[in-house]
């Protein structure tokens, strides 16, 4: 018989054992687990829930890049000043920075603490719901406010469920619309969406508004309210325009649903049919005469191509079945429209939408797979 | 005329360890095992005490519910041992094999003069009946069923799986005869799938008395689970049968020469196994006969999916006639998830790069490569499950226990085997083939 080894600090029988989830959270980080398979298939595919979120966070990081630039070309616009490439980056950088810290320092907080309770592992989802949040949310967001949003979105967004996987609504959708609701007066109007450098003062004419806002003021959406603030859809699809941090850039978003599409981890149903819906929707809207604007502008302006992308495709909290997959995204992008052009309060409507939604989605696989197992049923009958 | 079924999702493994086509010596073996663990279902009354002398066929044990139901053993010589484990549950009757075999003679026949009674009878004497399992839940049948009809798969699409024209080419009019016994039994007729690849050069195309599908498409393609639901799904209150190609020769020569020969060409593959070639073999023989196998490596019974490991001392299983060596992986990977490239290691899914290299045969290990989570991706399991369910609402209701829903959902259709890729390809490591597996064992208690 081998001599019984003293268990280590953290091991089962250790003085730090009860530490074992944080503790472990950490060492599997760093080394992926020597586990074996014990029962089923002996060998498993290289992919796990952590490599699945990295490729999210890839996918995310031109959006997070280009949003920071935006963070300094909007300043450097606001204020008349004539900053160089890395200027503005640098500017923005350290202006986006510390919604960062603070969405991964009280989430991750939270999450650790969260497993410590349950005794289970740390789960990863929260590598990119933290990463989400300063996405999509205006950069002169108070950082108190931002912890407080994180906090409820992971406490009765996710761990009430049991964490990632069990959640109903997307985390980092909650944490804004908690936001949204609850500090109104900091997430909507033309004074929050960019940072005015301190003590300076803003050029004439600079209103800071969103292109959405300013095409909804003027009335009816029109083309011309926009290109009147200066902005032609090529300055919508470069994201150069005033915004949530991330959200801003069609090219950047782009970007990370090619990612996501090439390596499966979201959904390109979702994505083609939430274009497909926006794009009636927005059609139907332009016909009725409650906008002026060409459909397809629904898709550049504010939160659409990222809410398309990176939030509706949460595969969590879509629907589960490829037909219910259409559906959902097709009602996600119609409804997010719908609210768009129809409702007077918002100015946008993808946050609302995708949240609707995904209450929606077990709804809607729960009709599909009704739908197909009584046809396979009444096949076999037939057989 | 030949039907097609053409599958378009499941996955092939690129593995390495191909069975070279040519057969090895077996090295010398004095013994062989029967192992009712083999049989699903089957609950062992022993016939035999250790130093009685038995002949190939001779029964040694019986099933408690259905005493009719017999395993015989593969060889003729004295039992040696009875093995048992936890609670003196009976693992294995060791037989000290003669040097000569001698057989009980069960009389040679002609399949096409037995009527259905018959044929169940020299099967039931024989033990052979217990190379029959039903669906649904896969496991030994009731004798006095009849089933809606028989199904074969003439091939295994597992990764390494034996090449079935070599293994059992051979043998080709055993398994005529085979079949024509079989479909003594049903009315409904036997179907035999076949597959797609090198259908005409097949010695398996000829075959009379049964209903041919040409199969196509990558793994579970050759599951005759994945074949039933295309050919036709079973529903509530129906039983088939299924009998291995394997099995389907034995009968074959048991009606030939009136004796149970179980003898097989056993492919030894995989990665960690030393010149990947067949050996001829019986069922039960201890694997360290087969090949050499050394430290720090997995022995399954079966294929990497679905065997079982059965480590140094174990034996060949009953229905197998695939061994496979894997190194077992227990390092731990510095920041392996995170590396862009990890060539070692294959991936089905896009998020590494195994991709760029499609002709590429992998040394994959036992490593789980992650933590255990909850579901979080579902497609994944509809591209490797070419049946017409639903895997995730299947797994699911095997998880809540929801018997109505299991039915629903397909669960009379499935046995763990032919969702055992979801297993690999899950990203949250979860053990997909043991909650179908407690599913259909919580159908077994509640329904029969």
């Amino acid at each position: 018989m081998a001599e019984e080894k003293k268990p280590s600090l953290f091991e089962k029988g250790g003085k730090l054992y009860w530490l074992h989830s944080s503790i472990d959270a950490f060492d599997t980080f760093l080394r992926v687990p020597g586990t074996v398979t014990a029962k089923g298939a002996h060998i498993r595919d290289a992919v796990d829930l952590k490599r699945v979120m990295i490729i999210v966070v890839i996918a995310l990081i031109p959006a997070a890049l280009l949003g920071m630039y935006n963070t300094g070309y909007q300043a450097a616009l606001a204020v008349g000043a004539s900053w160089g490439f890395w200027k503005m980056f640098w500017y923005g950088l350290l202006k986006v920075l510390p919604l960062f810290i603070v969405s991964y320092a009280v989430g991750l907080g939270i999450e650790f603490a969260d497993a410590q309770i349950k005794g289970e592992e740390v789960n990863e989802g929260y590598l990119v719901t933290g990463f989400l949040i300063p996405l999509i949310v205006p950069v002169d967001v108070p950082l108190w406010m931002l912890a407080l949003a994180v906090a409820f979105a992971v406490i009765f967004g996710k761990c009430v469920f049991g964490g990632t996987g069990m959640n109903i609504w997307n985390p980092a959708l909650l944490a804004r619309a908690f936001l949204f609701f609850s500090y109104p007066s900091k997430m909507s109007g033309s004074d929050v969406w960019v940072h005015i450098p301190k003590g300076q003062t803003v050029v004439d004419g600079f209103s800071g508004a969103t292109p959405l806002a300013v095409a909804d003021e003027a009335g009816h959406h029109t083309v011309d309210a926009l290109s009147a603030a200066g902005w032609d859809w090529w300055s919508l699809v470069s994201g150069l325009v005033p915004g949530s941090v991330g959200e801003t850039s069609v090219i950047a978003i782009l970007l990370g649903a090619v990612i996501l599409i090439w390596t499966g981890v979201a959904s390109w149903k979702i994505m083609v049919s939430a274009v497909a819906g926006g794009l009636l929707v927005g059609w139907l809207g332009q016909i009725a005469g409650a906008t002026a604007l060409p459909c397809w502008y629904q898709l550049i302006l504010g939160g659409f191509a990222f809410g398309t992308v990176f939030m509706a495709t949460d595969p969590v909290t879509s629907a589960q079945t490829e037909k219910g997959k259409w559906i959902y995204g097709f009602l996600v992008g119609a409804l997010a429209v719908t609210v768009r052009l129809w409702n007077p309060g918002y100015a946008e409507g993808m946050m609302l939408a995708i949240l609707l939604m995904n209450t929606f989605a077990p709804l809607i696989d729960h009709c599909v797979v009704s739908a197909a197992t009584s046809r396979r049923i009444g096949k076999k009958k037939t057989a | 005329m030949a039907e097609n079924i053409d599958l378009k999702r499941g996955l092939d493994i690129p593995l390495k360890g191909v069975a070279e086509r040519k057969v090895n010596a077996l090295a010398e073996s004095e013994c062989i095992a029967v192992c009712p663990g083999d049989f699903p279902g089957f609950s062992p009354r022993l016939l035999v005490a250790e130093g009685d002398r038995v002949l190939a066929g001779s029964p040694v044990l019986a099933d408690k519910k259905h005493p009719e139901i017999l395993l015989t053993a593969p060889a003729s010589g004295i039992v040696k041992s009875i093995v048992r484990g936890d609670k003196r549950k009976l693992l294995a009757v060791v037989i000290n094999a003669d040097e000569q075999r001698s057989y009980v003679d069960f009389g040679a026949q002609d399949p096409t003069a037995l009527d259905g009674d018959a044929v169940k009878d020299l099967l039931l004497r024989s033990g052979l009946f217990a190379a029959i399992l039903q669906r649904p839940y896969g496991i030994l049948t009731d004798p006095a069923l009849k089933p809606k009809s028989i199904f074969i798969s003439a091939f295994s699409s597992a990764p390494l799986a034996p090449d079935e024209d070599f293994a059992l080419g051979d043998q080709a009019e055993d398994i005529q005869t085979g079949i024509l016994a079989l479909s003594r039994l049903t009315d409904g007729g036997v179907h035999l799938g076949l597959s797609q690849k090198n259908y005409s050069k097949s010695p398996f195309h000829k075959l009379e008395g049964a209903i041919i599908q040409i199969v196509s498409g990558p793994h579970p393609a050759g599951n005759v689970g994945v074949q039933i639901s295309h050919i036709a799904p079973i529903k509530k209150g129906d039983t088939v049968w299924t009998v291995s190609l394997l099995m389907v020769a034995a009968i074959g020569r048991l009606l030939r020469t009136g004796k149970v020969m179980l003898d097989r060409k056993v492919a030894v593959t995989g990665p960690a196994a030393v010149n990947p070639a067949y050996v001829e073999a019986l069922p039960g023989t201890p694997v360290a006969a087969l090949t050499t196998i050394s430290e720090g490596i997995r022995v399954i019974s079966g294929d990497v999916l679905t065997g079982k490991a059965v480590g140094k001392e174990g034996f060949l299983g009953f229905f197998d006639n695939q061994l496979t060596l894997l190194r077992e992986g227990p390092e731990r990977e510095i920041l392996g998830w995170a590396k862009p490239f990890r060539p070692k290691i294959f991936s089905a899914s896009k998020s590494y790069f195994s991709w760029l290299t499609p002709g590429k045969k992998y040394d994959l290990d036992t490593n789980l490569h992650g933590g255990q989570r909850a579901f979080v991706l579902s497609k994944c399991f509809t591209d490797v499950t070419p049946m017409d369910i639903f895997p995730i609402y299947l797994i699911k209701a095997c998880l809540a226990g929801d018997i109505e829903k299991m039915e629903q959902y397909g669960i009379y259709e499935v046995l763990p085997e032919d969702l055992a890729l979801c297993d690999y390809v899950d990203p949250s490591k979860n053990e997909i083939q043991a909650i179908i597996q407690s599913g259909i064992d919580l159908m077994i208690r509640e329904m029969v």
